[in-house]
């Protein structure tokens, strides 16, 4: 069980009121269209709480988060795609049992890396593994030579950029600028209905707990403190002994599981993916999700994701041009305001009252138990 | 991919996409200029960068239009108008944005580099609601267009050779600025000792203004050059922040030399290989070979040793 | 190897030892040898080199040429973090503690276990650990702060905190960049109680300009102008050298 030392009170609190509010609440008074939306939004909770790992607490930003959302949601997509492309489906084609791209690309044998996509069991290895192994030697190369800040994040912003125009590039292999589309069944069980969404809904929400739950493991380890150690003084944790890349190389490569889980989220929700959700735009827009939620705040990375996806959907449903000012905005607001986002609002306006609050109450109880433990003549506390 | 040309072939090829990758060189060297100016002196990263360019892409084509219309008889002569309006402009908007945004976000580099990217999507979205979503393309005096026929096969494009000439000059004046002038040495007294320059009667918050201001009006010059090789759009900008910085960071970031040659070596091979693949993958080949480099060198080419 | 000179007598022979930054030599075919339990002060004017001989030692700096051997192991080739495991230990000039974390857990990262990502990841707040983290901010007079954010210790107390942090490691050598810069009297005086208690069994190098402390704590002092040796011996044989005075009178 969470005990209190797992949580304390107000991360109790967040914790509760998530679930209240994912599990509970929304499902109940919201129809199946709005709930695949905010499964949507959620999916992006993961890359922001993967964020949190590397960016609030490890200081490493990375501005290409996107590649391995993408990563997990083509490997997603791929297996999707072949279940939807069996020889009965593609008999049209003049390669029929391949996905449809690559029959309109002249691609007439199934390529060797999509092979492992036939199983589920590999599919989902690949998800968890080959986002990580690029974050991986990303990492280890980069954080070996003592690369960081602002340089590690435009590299990270450039290999963001070549993802993209090579997912493009090689629509053959990748299904172009479209992406991977029309993917029907998981299993044989079909995930565009209204009673499957659901049920993704649910699925998605159990698996974001159970990543929040890890985030706040890790964070409460002795990792955890040496992140924040390092990002504040790299050199002492250096000369402590730590092998300060190593620390980053794993924060980086947790961000990255994070987000790949993320992305293979919004392949089975959204029902297609992309090159869209690859490039620059999107990896940076998921960094302000996690500054708006407060970059050092897991619970905050999850409000944030949720609350900036609801206003670009308003926002870009009824003024669509008033979006881009208000995101732009957002960014600079962010950093010029309110540097530790909604969870710093939070703890600075509102936690503070309830402390005080709370204080008044037990300060009230306590000295009724002194009083009270005089009056039995035991020593007061 | 070589195999179906011969030699002599191979040569012409090389020579012309090298000269048709002399605007791209231009552009690529006018704007890491400003960046790396801007970068050096405030540790700034401006994400915005490519929407000054474009800023100054548009008043290149506004005064385009105004002397199509009004004084066509000095059309001729427009782009060296445009180029000053452009650095004007650019500069302009760089010192307010300085003043309004930047100087608050000293020594906190990441948080610039977020700050300034939500100015480029505003300044976007302005030139949306301004100029309208359309791409727009100015048209080149007549003296501009045709190339000349140096060998038979090979042709170098006039309009390339004026704007490289121009950006070696206009080098030449940043460099002159930053290293002989007095200015200059106040610039870089207050790089290398910001409060003992300041101890010394610099006025530094000025410096940092006008440093900011100019880093951005050459922005606008590179985007006057840039009219010449793409049409300009609201997003047009943010495709050449990457590649610059790239630029700024392979020629080892406060090298004035290193930025020119590997602006150089990156718009040439980009164009080279532009003839022998789709533009697409000739872009992946070049990002990913400098990415790749810097991992195993990430201080630049041309980086000095210096004490930590 | 030479005869008659045999490494392992010293804890740390450092021998040729040069770096050069673009052209400029702060450290220049330096050599001096370090016993096991001695304690070692250098000395010099701004600019000599001093703190850069640290950090050739604990390998921030990469030396050009020359070796350091620690124990007989060379000390160039290693990483920096395998050189605090090799038991050398680094205090800054400036205080660098971590603001964000709590004395307690400040004192817990330096504790030397649980050094690697799964190790860390494994890292159990045992008896042994709190314990022993007691101990040490007991002796460096913060036992009552554990659980203060160390943002709000004053400059001195951040200064004891960094040397409780190396006390916690147990290095064999200890090298500390001007300890008592910056404190007042009261915690000077402190300071050098607090020195003197640590540097029993283990050799200290260290670079300090209060000549009273250097007096205080010195075996053998050593002089350094330009990045090279100008003097080396007893404090008493060094002050009366004339090439010091020189130096530090002489302008």
């Amino acid at each position: 069980m969470i005990n209190s030392r797992f949580f304390n009170r107000s991360e109790l609190l967040g914790f509760l009121s998530l679930l209240l509010l994912l599990a509970v609440i929304l499902p109940l008074f919201l129809d199946v269209f709005r709930l695949n939306l905010v499964a949507k939004y959620l999916t992006y909770a993961f890359v922001a709480l993967g964020l949190v790992m590397c960016w609030g607490y490890g200081g490493i930003l990375s501005l290409g988060q996107g590649v391995f959302f993408g990563l997990g949601g083509y490997c997603m997509a791929m297996f999707l795609k072949l279940e939807a492309s069996s020889v009965a489906n593609t008999k049209i084609q003049s390669t029929p049992g391949i996905p449809d791209f690559m029959d309109w690309n002249q691609i007439t044998a199934l390529p060797l890396f999509w092979k492992p996509f036939h199983s589920l069991t590999l599919t989902i290895i690949a998800i968890l593994v080959v986002p990580t192994l690029l974050a991986f030697i990303i990492g280890a190369a980069m954080f070996k030579r003592r690369v960081g800040g602002v340089y590690f994040a435009i590299i990270t912003q450039a290999i963001a950029a070549i993802a993209t125009i090579l997912i493009i590039g090689q629509q053959g292999y990748t299904g172009g600028i479209n992406g991977m589309t029309d993917l029907r069944t998981l299993n044989g069980w079909d995930i565009r209905t209204d009673h499957a969404k659901v049920i993704l809904y649910f699925f998605e929400v159990f698996v974001l707990f159970a990543c929040i739950i890890a985030a706040q493991f890790i964070r409460l380890t002795k990792l955890g403190r040496i992140l924040v150690a390092m990002r504040e003084q790299e050199d002492r944790v250096r000369f402590s002994g730590y092998s300060v890349a190593n620390f980053k190389i794993f924060a980086f490569c947790a961000a990255a599981m994070f987000a790949a889980i993320g992305g293979a989220m919004f392949t089975l929700q959204i029902g297609f993916m992309s090159p869209s959700f690859v490039g620059i735009v999107p990896s940076i827009e998921m960094v302000i999700y996690t500054a708006v939620g407060g970059r050092m705040s897991i619970f905050g990375a999850v409000y944030g994701t949720l609350l900036v996806n609801y206003a670009k959907t308003m926002l870009s449903e009824s003024f669509p041009e008033l979006w881009l000012f208000g995101l732009g905005g957002l960014f600079i607001a962010v950093v010029l305001f309110f540097p530790n986002g909604l969870s710093g609002i939070w703890r600075d306006h509102v936690a503070r009252h309830i402390d005080r609050l709370i204080a008044m109450r037990s300060s009230k109880s306590k000295k009724a138990w002194a009083i009270k433990s005089a009056a039995d003549g035991a020593p007061a506390e | 991919m070589f195999g179906d040309y011969s030699i002599g072939d191979l040569g012409a090829i090389f020579a012309m996409q090298g000269f048709a990758g002399l605007i791209l060189f231009s552009v690529y060297v006018l704007m890491a200029l400003g960046l790396a100016i801007i970068f050096g002196q405030m540790g700034v990263i401006n994400m915005a960068h490519g929407e000054f360019m474009i800023l100054g892409a548009y008043v290149t084509w506004l005064t385009s239009n105004f002397f199509q219309s009004h004084l066509p008889s000095l059309f001729s002569g427009y782009f060296f108008v445009a180029m000053v309006l452009a650095f004007i402009a650019s500069g302009a908007l760089g010192m307010l944005v300085e003043w309004g945004l930047i100087r608050h976000l000293y020594k906190r580099p990441l948080d610039t580099l977020l700050a300034t990217w939500g100015l480029s999507l505003i300044l976007q979205q302005a030139y949306r609601s301004v100029f309208g979503a359309r791409e727009v393309g100015v048209e080149l005096p007549q003296w501009m267009m045709g190339s000349k026929q140096v060998t038979d096969t090979i042709e170098v494009p006039i309009n390339g050779i004026f704007v490289m000439v121009l950006t070696l000059g206009i080098t030449m004046v940043v460099a002159y600025i930053m290293y002989k002038s007095r200015w200059g040495r106040q610039v870089r007294a207050v790089v290398q000792n910001r409060v003992m320059a300041g101890a010394v009667g610099i006025n530094t918050e000025k410096v940092d203004r006008y440093t900011f201001g100019l880093g951005c009006g050459i922005a606008g010059i590179a985007g006057s050059a840039f009219t010449m090789i793409g049409s300009t759009g609201p997003t047009s900008g943010q495709l050449y922040i990457v590649d610059t910085f790239l630029v700024v960071v392979f020629g080892g970031a406060a090298s004035l030399f290193g930025t020119i040659a590997s602006a150089f070596t990156i718009s040439q091979a980009q164009s080279t290989m532009e003839f022998f693949m789709s533009g697409s993958m000739a872009k992946v080949l070049t990002l990913l070979t400098i990415v790749g480099i810097l991992m195993i060198r990430p201080q630049g080419l041309f980086a000095l040793k210096v004490r930590k | 190897m030479l005869i008659g000179h045999q490494p392992k007598e010293f804890l740390l022979a450092v021998e040729g030892l040069t770096v050069s930054f673009d052209g400029f030599k702060a450290v220049n075919d330096l050599s001096f040898y370090v016993e096991e339990n001695e304690i070692r002060v250098i000395i010099g004017p701004n600019g000599a080199g001093k703190t850069t001989v640290l950090d050739l030692i604990c390998g921030k700096t990469k030396a050009t040429s020359g070796s350091v051997q620690f124990r007989g192991t060379e000390l160039t080739k290693l990483k920096e973090n395998q050189i605090v495991q090799a038991g050398v230990g680094r205090k800054f000039q400036t205080p660098s503690v971590y603001d964000d974390l709590t004395v307690f857990e400040n004192l817990e990262i330096s504790y030397p276990r649980g050094r690697s990502v799964f190790g860390s990841l494994m890292f159990k707040r045992d008896a042994a650990v709190r314990e022993r983290v007691e101990e040490v901010a007991e002796m460096i007079f913060l036992k009552d702060r554990l659980n203060m954010y160390a943002d709000v210790l004053s400059h001195g107390q951040k200064q004891w905190l960094e040397i409780g942090m190396l006390l916690i490691q147990d290095p064999d050598l200890l090298m500390l960049d001007e300890p008592v810069a910056g404190m007042s009297v009261s915690e000077r005086v402190k300071t050098a109680e607090l020195l003197n208690t640590i540097i029993k069994n283990r050799s200290v190098l260290v670079i300090e300009h209060d000549m009273k402390f250097v007096e205080d704590i010195a075996h053998k002092v050593t002089v350094l102008h330009q990045g090279q040796i100008l003097s080396e011996g007893t404090m008493e044989k060094v002050q009366n050298d004339p090439k010091v005075i020189e130096v530090y009178l002489g302008h």
